[in-house]
């Protein structure tokens, strides 16, 4: 009846996993009856849950990134709380299964549940702003991939209390991922997960790549779009290309331990090494999908606060799409140790280290454009500066294990972890939060208070280097990645400062939750009424402050880069009071509903429910196949409404 | 700029109208779903590119059992790819008419279309179970494994083309070819094509290149 589950996937006889369980699952129905009493379900169904606005979407996928990056985060420092205490005789109170699963969740949350949905939920809300149109080109579709994504994160931490998790690392490779020596559930929560949050991101980059193309404001033309814009272009075609070669490998995978097939198998003829080179030909644009926005992010944020336009645009956009191509053809370095030969690793190495060139461009084109400028040390701002230090030396240390002699002595050690680390958290998440302190005005009408978030600025970039300075010196030193417990005590002062590393990152959190506890406490007085509180460059800034449904109530007229500014200097007004009937999109239950299904689906074929898994798929085939019945896609808002809408609004958009 | 104008002009002269790549502001609407589908079918073609790059590395490893060249029927090929590229022109004509609101010549090509992705299916089918039968299934070899993977992918999207051209025949019955419709039209017939564009490669690689 249902299959492999049991009570005994209950950990009952492990306290740690069985009480961080319990805490989450209490806090959950916290949540849901505090919604329930207060009477909000109606208000989240209408405006949230069923919305198909991109803007809502960005924030539903900001918020998701946000809440996981806390899960990941404790993963983070329950880790580096073994590997301070479990050396010598002591083993710490990690026992090695629970431990596997802690670094294997700990890097598919980072990537897949926190890096992921910030960036694509940054680019849900800024871009069709920034392209000053009305929304994405298939809004429905935005409204399916999130729920996509939010199901897959579900899935995960229901392996937290349901069963377990994979002990496979983050990059599941076979022959361990098979089903000879993984034969639990871990594997398969891992694998179902990321296939249809996969899905959800597919689609996501079909529908970006779309709009960025197709969808563009009157005068618009490619070379007058945002650098935001084509960061997220490139991010997208990226996801487009390497995305399906995962859903591919995971698939394979997926036949080898549902249906006895040997792709991966030692046996019958399977290749595991075919899987490591799948798996990393979409892993090393992956972070390129991660790094080119928040690429993006900082060009606006430093154009902006130095007054200036950006430095030689066209070598940033060039350099954009040059990462994007080159980006696909670097993956072996990954696995240099696999044996291909001096002549393919030559190859690869020599491909990495020059994807660092166009890299370079874009760093002197921000210092060049901060240089005779006037830069205001804003909270974006100090991310910026902080990343551009930060990032060089990961890119460095980067380039050093592009080296193929030299990485197959640094090859799986800690100086690895710090290096990509130092590369993730200085430009990916230095780039979200700079996006988040940048656009939160845009998005909710108020700012985000300064001193606060400085404070958190502060934290992580000292805790950062606490943490991950002292991971270089001890790969150097030899020791290697995922160890449970250090054998050599001489270790044991550099890895106390890790851990005093990641102490300071988590003051560095609470400086972001206190951020923005007290911001939204003192909003009355911080209050954005001109929807351009930073003397902003590109269109979001033309629009009010949180932005109408429809975004712009006439589409701006393009006439040059940095349109919005090119306004302000000609004294043009972007406001034209000449209003047109606008089509909206309908909000639409079918995301939701479809990941509803995808969730009960992905649960039944972890635990082998078969009859689950037929009534799952017949159910969210049943949902698409209505939704692809009905016409009635869009509404109406007539002039007059939009004229009244419009008067009802503080601030710039006031016609005099 | 009404969308609705736009899409109910003869296709000839909405493709002159598809301005999304200058300055003309956002493209009308058939064209943004005909490109972002376009892109949704290029991102199969990579997928399937992965499972080619698959069956590429592990088409010798038999692990002792039957290769390629004792499996395949070569006839039964040819007759797969008539059907299969056959159906593609009915389709393409299915196409023309619906866009000349053609609908009973329309509702004939969609038929033809579905006999011949049928008739390919159910040779596919017979050649799988044959395979099977003879102690040849995917769980026999690697080789076996990334064949039937392969050209099984293939054969289910076939069935899924077949399963959605349907249900937008019904669409057109119940509503007639108006603009959404059609528009629905266009992606399952870029899909259709496209799948030809697979079965071309899957004959090339993996049966011409398998008896060799």
């Amino acid at each position: 009846m249902f299959g492999r589950l049991t009570w005994s996937a209950i950990p009952f006889n492990e306290p740690l996993p069985l009480l961080s369980g319990a805490v989450v699952v209490i806090v959950i129905l916290a949540i849901l009856a505090l919604v329930t009493v207060k009477g909000w379900w109606p208000y989240l169904w209408r405006e949230w849950i069923t919305s198909v606005d991109h803007k809502r979407i960005g924030v539903m996928y900001m918020t998701l990134g946000l809440v996981m990056l806390l899960r990941g985060f404790a993963d983070a420092i329950m880790m580096r709380t073994q590997q301070a205490i479990a050396i010598g005789d002591a083993q710490g109170y990690l026992p090695p299964d629970h431990y596997d699963q802690i670094f294997s969740a700990h890097g598919v949350i980072m990537i897949f549940f926190v890096a992921m949905p910030l960036v694509i939920g940054l680019m849900n809300f800024v871009v069709p702003l920034q392209l000053g149109v009305r929304d994405v080109a298939f809004p429905m579709l935005n409204s399916v991939s999130f729920w996509l994504t939010a199901s897959g994160a579900l899935l995960v931490n229901l392996s937290l209390v349901i069963g377990n998790f994979a002990r496979t690392t983050w990059w599941n490779y076979p022959p361990l991922a098979e089903l000879a020596f993984s034969p639990d559930v871990g594997v398969d929560y891992y694998l179902w997960s990321l296939q249809i949050s996969g899905i959800g991101t597919l689609l996501t980059g079909v529908n970006f790549v779309t709009t960025i193309l197709k969808l563009r404001a009157p005068g618009m033309t490619y070379f007058r779009m945002p650098v935001f814009c084509w960061t997220s272009l490139a991010a997208n075609m990226i996801i487009v290309a390497a995305f399906p070669i995962l859903t591919a490998a995971f698939a394979m995978l997926l036949l080898d331990r549902y249906l006895g097939m040997h792709f991966f198998t030692n046996d019958a003829g399977g290749n595991p090494m075919m899987y490591v080179n799948l798996f990393w030909a979409w892993g090393h644009p992956e972070v390129y999908i991660l790094i080119l926005p928040a690429f993006g992010v900082f060009s606006e944020v430093v154009a902006t606060f130095s007054g200036k336009g950006l430095f030689s645009y066209r070598s940033m956009v060039l350099a954009t799409l040059g990462i994007c191509v080159l980006s696909l053809m670097v993956w072996l370095h990954h696995f240099f140790t696999m044996g291909a030969g001096a002549d393919v690793n030559a190859f690869f190495g020599i491909m990495s280290s020059i994807i660092a060139v166009p890299t370079g461009v874009k760093v002197f084109n921000w210092l060049f454009t901060i240089y005779r400028g006037r830069l205001v040390f804003t909270t974006p701002v100090l991310y910026a500066v902080g990343f551009m230090v930060t990032f060089v030396i990961g890119g460095l240390t980067g380039v050093l294990l592009a080296v193929p002699p030299v990485d197959f002595v640094l090859h799986n050690s800690a100086f690895l972890v710090a290096h990509f680390h130092n590369v993730i958290i200085g430009g990916v998440v230095f780039g979200m939060f700079a996006g988040y302190n940048y656009w939160f005005p845009k998005v909710f009408g108020f700012t985000l208070d300064e001193r606060l978030g400085k404070a958190g600025f502060w934290c992580w970039l000292v805790g950062f280097y606490l943490a991950f300075t002292p991971l270089y010196v001890l790969g150097l030193m030899g020791m290697t990645r995922r160890l449970q417990h250090i054998a050599d005590p001489s270790w044991r002062p550099l890895l106390l400062v890790a851990e005093l590393g990641a102490v300071v990152i988590f003051a560095g959190i609470l400086c972001q939750i206190a951020q923005l506890y007290v911001s939204i406490r003192t909003r009355e007085r911080r209050l954005d009424l001109t929807g351009d509180p930073w003397n902003g460059r590109t269109l979001e800034w033309a629009t009010p402050s949180p932005p109408p449904t429809y975004n712009f109530a006439m589409l701006p007229r393009v006439e040059s880069i940095d349109a919005f500014w090119d306004m302000k200097r000609r004294g043009v007004s972007p406001i034209d009071t000449a209003y047109e009937t606008i089509e909206v999109p309908r909000n639409s239950p079918v995301g939701v509903v479809t990941a509803f299904f995808a969730v009960v689906t992905g649960f039944a074929l972890i635990w082998h429910i078969w009859w689950m898994v037929i009534l799952g798929l017949l159910a969210a085939a049943v949902t698409l196949l209505g939704a692809g019945w009905s016409d009635e896609r869009e509404h109406e808002i007539s002039a007059t409404d939009i004229a009244k809408l419009e008067r009802a609004r503080p601030g710039l958009r006031q016609p005099a | 700029m009404t969308i609705a104008t736009i899409d109910t002009r003869p296709a000839a002269t909405s493709s002159t109208l598809a301005r999304g790549r200058g300055a003309g502001g956002p493209a009308p609407k058939r064209t943004v779903v005909a490109y972002g589908f376009w892109i949704f079918v290029l991102s199969d073609m990579v997928m399937f590119a992965g499972l080619f790059a698959a069956y590429a590395v592990l088409r010798g490893n038999t692990a002792g059992g039957s290769t390629g060249a004792e499996l395949f029927n070569l006839r039964n090929v040819f007759i797969e790819t008539v059907c299969l590229l056959l159906s593609s022109y009915t389709c393409g004509l299915g196409a023309l008419s619906a866009e000349r609101r053609h609908s009973a010549l329309f509702f004939l090509f969609a038929a033809l279309t579905f006999v011949l992705g049928a008739t390919f299916l159910l040779i596919e089918g017979t050649e799988f179970a044959g395979m099977v039968a003879r102690g040849a299934g995917p769980g026999r070899s690697a080789f076996l494994s990334s064949f039937f993977t392969l050209v099984g992918t293939h054969g289910a999207h076939v069935t899924s083309g077949l399963i959605w051209l349907v249900y937008l025949a019904a669409q057109v019955k119940v509503k007639g070819l108006r603009p959404a419709v059609l528009r629905r039209l266009l992606c399952w017939s870029l899909f259709w094509h496209a799948l030809d564009i697979v079965w071309v490669g899957v004959l090339t690689l993996v049966y011409l290149m398998g008896v060799a």
